[in-house]
C-alpha cells in the first residue's frame, strides 16, 4: 500500500511525513514524529487524551486521519509552553496540583487553551460543559476546573 | 513549619514532566527492534477449544510468530492469598494459564499471540485465525453459579472457591432474636470496572548477550511481579529478570495484579529475537483489567430500645469471576469481614463469605477493595434502622461510636483499632456542610417542585497494608512490608530508592518533603527513584493506601541509620565523642561548642576517607531499611452529600460533597485534597453512574464509555474537604493514609442522601448505579404502592 505524503505545521514548524492512509494523527505524532504527549485513552473520542487542535479546531487525534492534516497547523501539547515558560494554564495546573498520574493532563490543557480561545471569560458550568469530553480518573475535576478557572481570570488580567 | 518540609503544600515536583507533554508512560517507549503484539481473544463466555488453525495467518504479511497455548507450557498465573473454607480445608484454586489451555472462561481470555512488524499486520493476521469452539452453556449469575449445573472449572463443585466465616454465628443469632428492633436489607455491591485512564502496556525483551529479561510495563508494584512471575510463571531467576513500571496512568488497583499478557510479551521475547511491544485499546481493558466489587449480601443489624447496636450479621456472596486473580481472595474476606465493626461499638457480628466462580472477568481489589463494601452496607443499614426507629442520623451514630478515649479499640472481627475521633470529623462535616441550613436549602428546593435529601456516611478504614506476621496467619503468601534505600552523593545530594511506585500519588513530593524535614535538605538536592527493579533493592510496591505508612517509615528508618553514620564521621572529624554530635537543621554540631560540619561536608568526608580509622568507620554513606508495621492504620471520618432529585426525570444532582477525614498527620495538604477528591469522584461514579453489565451468555454489555459511564466534570461539583488529626499510634509519622478514603466513605453518604430525598414518597431503598431510570421507577413505584 502506498504512503501518503503530508506536510503540515506543528507547534509552528514544517513538518513532513509519510503515513498510511488509515494511520490515525495520534499514531502519526505519537510513532512517526515522537511527539508523545498526546496519548490513546480509548481511540473512539470518548475520553479526549488525544487532543490536539487542528487549524485552531479542538479534535480527538484519534479520530482523524494523519492523511488529513495536510496543509493544516496543528498544536500539540508539546508547543504550549514558551522554551521554559509555561503556559498560564499549565502554571495554574501546578500550582493547584490539578494532575495527578498526569496521562489525562495534555489532553486536558489543550482542550483548556481552545476553551479559553473561545471564552476568556467562562463560567464554571462552562468550564465544566466544554472539559466534559475529557475523562480524568484521578482528580474528580475540582482542582481542573479550579485552575482553569484561575488561569482564565490571569489571562484576562494580563491581555 | 519549614516551607518544603512536613504540612507544607509544596507544588508537586513531578508535574513539569506531565504538564509538557514529558511523561514517559510504557506506551511512549519503542525499542529498536521492536515487534507488536495483538492477543486473540474469546469471543465467548464459556467454550471448549477443539482446534487452533494458524496456517494462514502465518503467511500473512509482516507475522513475525505466532504462539498458543499448546506452545506455552508455563506456570500458572498465581494467587497471592490462600483463604481456608469453614471446615479448615483450603479454598478450590484452579489453574490460570496465561494462554487458554483447551478452553476459554471469559470473554477476552487469551486464545493467542500474534507478533508482527506492525501492530495493524499483526490485527489483521489475527482474523485468520481459525479457532473451533464448542460453545458452552456460561454461568454468570452468582446464585445460579452455587446450585452447580455450569462449572467454570470442572474440579470446582458448585463454582465455590470458599465458604468462609468470621465470628460466632449462634451467639449473634441469640442476639438478633432477643433484639428489639433488627433492620434487615439485601444489598448489592455493584461490579465497577476501574479504569485507570493509561490502558495496561507491556514490552518484553531479551539480551541473548547476558541472559537477562525486560518487562516494562504498566504496574503499581514492578517487583511484585518479578516476584511472581519469575518464580511461578516462567521460572526466570531474579537476578537475570528486570522490571521497570516507568510513569503509569492511574492504577486505583487494576495494576497490582500480574496479567497474562506480561508473561507472554516476555517469555516470547528471546523466542522471535526482538523487543515485543504490547499495548491494551480501550476495549480490551473494560474486558481484561481486573474489575472490582460485586458482592450481594443480606444484612441484619439488632438494636435495643434506645437505639444502640447489639449485634450485626451478615451473609455475602463474592464474584470471583472465571479465574483468582493475585489478590482477588482476600477482598471479601480479611480486607471486607473484618471491617464489619465500622466505627461503632457493636458488640457481636457474624460474617459468611462466599467466594464463587463465574464465567466474567475475574474480579480483585479496586480503591477500598473490601473496606467499601463493608462501610456501604453498615452506612446503608444504620441508615434505614434511624429511620424506621425515628431516631436523627447523627444522633444514632454518636450513640454507638467508638469513643475518642476508648482507643486501643479491640473490635469484635479481629482488628485493634490504635486511633480516631469519629465525633470531631461527624461534628466538623455537619458544621461544613451547613447541616443546620438544609431545611431551607429544602424548602427552596420543594418551590421548584425538586426534592432535597441529606445522607450521612461514617466509616472507618483498615489501611498501610501491612503487617507481615498478620497477614502471614491470615493466609497472605507475601510479606508486606516495604524497603527504602538512602544513597547520600559526595556533594551532598540525595537519592531515594522506594519500593513504593508512584502512579498518580505524588511520592515525588511527599517523599522529598521527608527527606528535606529530616535531614534539612532542599528539595532540588533530592531525588525519589522508584519504578525499576535493577534500581530498587526490592520492594511490594503501592496500594491499600501503603506508601507512606509503610514506604515513607522505611525511608524515615534508613535516613536515621544516615543520621547514625554521619555522626560518627562527625565525631571523627571534630574530635569530639560521637554522644556529643547534634544533628539539627542539616547541621552537625558537638555540643556547647561552635564546632560544627554541614550534611554535605560529611557527605564529602564520607567518600574522601583520607584518614578514617580502618576498623571503626567505613567510607561512603548510603543505608538500607526495611520496615515492616506493627498494625494496620485506620483513617476514618464523615461524608455528608447533599441531593437534588427531579422527580419528573429521576435525575439526581449532587450539590454539595462534604468530607471530613481523619488521614493521621498530614505531609503535604494540597496532595492529600487530591487523592480524597479523586477517590469521591470514584464513590460518586459506583453510586450515581457506574456499573458492568453481563448478558445471560457473559458478554459484557458496558464494554465502551458509550455504555459505562465512567463520571465527568459535568456530573460533580466542587468539593469541600478537611482534616481532623488523630495520629497514627504505631508509627514514627504518626499517618495513616488517604488513597482510599473517598472510595470508602462517599457511596452511601449519596444513597442514603437519595434515600432521604425519596423518603416522603415512602422510598426506602435504591441500588447503586442510581441511574435516572431507577430513581424514577422507584418514585413511579412508590406513588402507585400510595394509591
Ligand atoms: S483517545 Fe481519542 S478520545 Fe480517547
Ligand atoms: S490525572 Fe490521572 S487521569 Fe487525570
Amino acid at each position: 500500500m502506498s504512503q501518503i505524503h503530508v506536510t503540515t505545521k506543528i507547534n509552528g514548524d514544517t513538518t513532513e511525513y509519510l503515513c498510511d492512509p488509515e494511520e490515525t494523527l495520534l499514531d502519526v505524532l505519537r510513532d512517526r514524529l515522537a511527539l508523545t504527549g498526546a496519548k490513546e485513552g480509548c481511540g473512539t473520542g470518548d475520553c479526549g487524551a488525544c487532543s490536539v487542535t487542528v487549524d485552531g479546531r479542538l479534535v480527538c487525534s484519534c479520530l482523524t486521519l494523519g492523511a488529513e492534516a495536510d496543509g493544516c497547523e496543528i498544536d500539540t501539547i508539546e508547543g504550549m509552553a514558551d522554551g521554559e515558560k509555561l503556559h498560564p494554564l499549565q502554571q495554574k495546573f501546578l500550582e493547584h496540583a490539578a494532575l495527578q498520574c498526569g496521562i489525562c493532563t495534555p489532553g486536558i490543557l489543550v482542550a483548556a487553551k481552545s476553551l479559553l480561545e473561545k471564552n476568556p471569560s467562562p463560567t464554571e458550568e462552562e468550564a465544566r460543559y466544554w472539559l466534559a469530553g475529557n475523562l480524568c480518573r484521578c482528580t474528580g475535576y475540582d482542582k481542573i476546573i479550579r485552575a482553569v478557572m484561575d488561569a482564565a481570570e490571569e489571562m484576562r488580567r494580563a491581555s | 513549619m519549614s516551607e518544603t518540609g512536613i504540612g507544607a503544600s509544596v507544588k508537586r515536583l513531578e508535574d513539569y514532566r506531565f504538564l509538557t507533554g514529558r511523561g514517559t508512560y510504557t506506551d511512549d517507549i519503542n525499542q529498536p527492534g521492536q515487534t507488536h503484539a495483538y492477543i486473540l481473544r474469546s469471543p465467548h463466555a464459556h467454550a471448549t477449544i477443539n482446534s487452533i488453525d494458524t496456517s494462514a495467518a502465518a503467511a500473512a504479511p509482516g507475522v513475525v510468530a505466532i504462539f498458543t497455548g499448546a506452545d506455552m507450557e508455563v506456570g500458572s498465573l498465581p494467587c497471592g492469598w490462600q483463604i481456608h473454607n469453614k471446615d479448615g480445608s483450603p479454598m478450590a484454586e484452579p489453574g490460570h494459564p496465561p494462554l487458554a489451555q483447551g478452553k476459554v472462561r471469559h470473554v477476552g481470555d487469551q486464545v493467542a499471540v500474534v507478533i508482527a512488524e506492525t501492530l495493524a499486520q499483526a490485527r489483521s493476521a489475527a482474523e485468520l485465525i481459525e479457532v473451533d469452539y464448542s460453545e458452552l452453556p456460561a454461568v454468570v449469575d452468582m446464585n445460579k453459579a452455587l446450585a452447580g449445573g455450569t462449572l467454570v472449572h470442572d474440579d470446582v463443585a458448585d463454582n465455590l472457591c470458599y465458604d468462609w466465616e468470621l465470628g460466632d454465628e449462634g451467639e449473634v443469632d441469640k442476639a438478633i432474636a432477643g433484639a428489639h428492633h433488627v433492620t434487615e436489607i439485601d444489598i448489592v455491591n455493584n461490579r465497577l470496572i476501574p479504569n485507570a485512564m493509561e490502558p495496561r502496556a507491556a514490552i518484553g525483551s531479551f539480551d541473548r548477550a547476558t541472559g537477562e529479561y525486560t518487562l516494562y510495563t504498566t504496574s503499581q508494584n514492578p517487583h511484585v511481579i518479578r516476584l511472581l512471575m519469575g518464580a511461578f510463571v516462567l521460572q526466570i531467576p531474579e537476578h537475570k529478570l528486570r522490571i521497570v513500571a516507568p510513569d503509569v496512568g492511574g492504577g486505583f488497583g487494576s495494576k497490582i495484579y500480574h496479567y497474562a499478557e506480561e508473561a507472554i510479551v516476555t517469555w516470547a521475547a528471546p523466542k522471535v529475537g526482538r523487543p515485543i511491544k504490547w499495548t491494551a485499546d480501550r476495549s480490551e481493558s473494560f474486558i481484561t483489567d481486573a474489575h472490582g466489587r460485586d458482592h450481594i449480601t443480606n444484612v441484619k443489624l439488632a438494636l435495643d430500645e434506645s437505639g444502640k447496636f447489639l449485634a450485626l450479621k451478615v451473609n455475602t456472596k463474592a464474584n470471583m469471576g472465571a479465574y483468582l486473580s493475585t489478590f482477588a481472595t482476600c477482598v471479601p474476606t480479611y480486607l471486607y469481614a473484618t471491617l464489619l465493626a465500622g466505627v461503632y461499638t457493636t458488640p457481636v457480628i457474624y460474617a459468611g463469605v462466599k467466594a464463587i466462580f463465574t464465567n466474567t472477568t475475574p474480579v480483585d481489589a479496586y480503591r477500598g477493595a473490601g473496606r467499601p463494601e463493608a462501610s456501604y452496607l453498615i452506612e446503608r443499614v444504620v441508615d434505614r434502622a434511624a429511620r424506621e426507629m425515628g431516631i436523627p442520623q447523627d444522633e444514632i451514630r454518636r450513640k454507638n461510636f467508638i469513643p475518642r478515649d476508648a482507643f486501643p479499640y479491640q473490635t469484635p472481627v479481629a482488628l485493634e483499632y490504635d486511633s480516631g475521633d469519629y465525633e470531631a470529623t461527624l461534628n466538623s462535616a455537619m458544621k461544613n456542610a451547613d447541616v443546620d441550613g438544609f431545611a431551607a436549602r429544602k424548602a427552596a428546593s420543594e418551590a421548584k417542585g425538586k426534592l432535597r435529601g441529606l445522607g450521612y456516611s461514617t466509616y472507618v478504614e483498615a489501611c498501610g497494608i501491612a503487617p507481615s506476621a498478620v497477614v502471614g496467619s491470615l493466609g497472605a503468601r507475601a510479606g508486606l512490608f516495604e524497603s527504602a534505600n538512602v544513597r547520600v552523593n559526595p556533594t551532598g545530594s540525595v537519592t531515594i530508592f522506594t519500593g513504593s511506585h508512584s502512579h498518580g500519588q505524588g511520592h515525588e513530593t511527599t517523599f522529598a518533603q521527608l527527606v528535606s524535614e529530616t535531614l534539612g535538605l532542599p528539595l532540588d538536592q533530592v531525588e525519589i527513584s522508584h519504578g525499576d527493579t535493577n534500581k530498587v533493592a526490592f520492594g511490594m510496591g503501592t496500594y491499600g493506601s501503603r506508601s507512606l505508612a509503610v514506604g515513607g517509615e522505611a525511608m524515615m528508618k534508613a535516613m536515621n541509620k544516615i543520621i547514625d553514620k554521619s555522626k560518627k564521621i562527625a565525631a571523627h572529624v571534630l574530635e569530639a565523642a560521637e554522644a556529643d554530635i547534634e544533628f539539627k537543621d542539616g547541621k552537625f554540631t558537638v555540643a556547647g561548642t561552635d564546632k560544627e560540619m554541614t550534611f554535605g561536608e560529611v557527605a564529602l568526608t564520607a567518600y574522601v576517607p583520607h584518614n578514617f580509622p580502618h576498623d571503626t568507620l567505613e567510607p561512603g554513606l548510603e543505608e538500607q531499611a526495611f520496615y515492616d508495621p506493627m498494625n494496620f492504620t485506620y483513617p476514618g471520618g464523615c461524608h455528608i452529600v447533599e441531593v437534588e432529585v427531579d422527580p419528573d426525570t429521576g435525575v439526581v444532582k449532587v450539590d454539595r460533597v462534604t468530607a471530613s477525614d481523619d488521614v493521621g498527620r498530614v505531609i503535604n495538604p494540597m496532595i492529600v485534597a487530591g487523592q480524597t477528591h479523586g477517590g469521591l469522584a470514584q464513590g460518586i461514579g459506583q453510586a450515581l453512574l457506574e456499573g458492568c453489565i453481563y448478558d445471560d451468555n457473559g458478554q459484557l454489555l458496558t464494554g465502551s464509555y458509550m455504555d459505562y459511564t465512567m463520571p465527568r466534570a459535568d456530573d460533580l461539583p466542587n468539593f469541600s474537604t478537611s482534616n481532623e488529626v488523630t495520629l497514627c499510634a504505631h508509627n514514627s509519622l504518626g499517618v495513616k493514609g488517604v488513597g482510599e478514603t473517598g472510595a470508602i466513605g462517599s457511596p452511601p453518604a449519596v444513597i442514603n442522601a437519595i434515600v432521604d430525598a425519596l423518603s416522603g414518597l415512602g422510598v426506602t431503598d435504591i441500588s447503586m448505579p442510581a441511574t435516572p431510570q431507577k430513581v424514577w421507577q422507584a418514585i413511579q413505584g412508590a406513588k402507585a404502592a400510595a394509591e
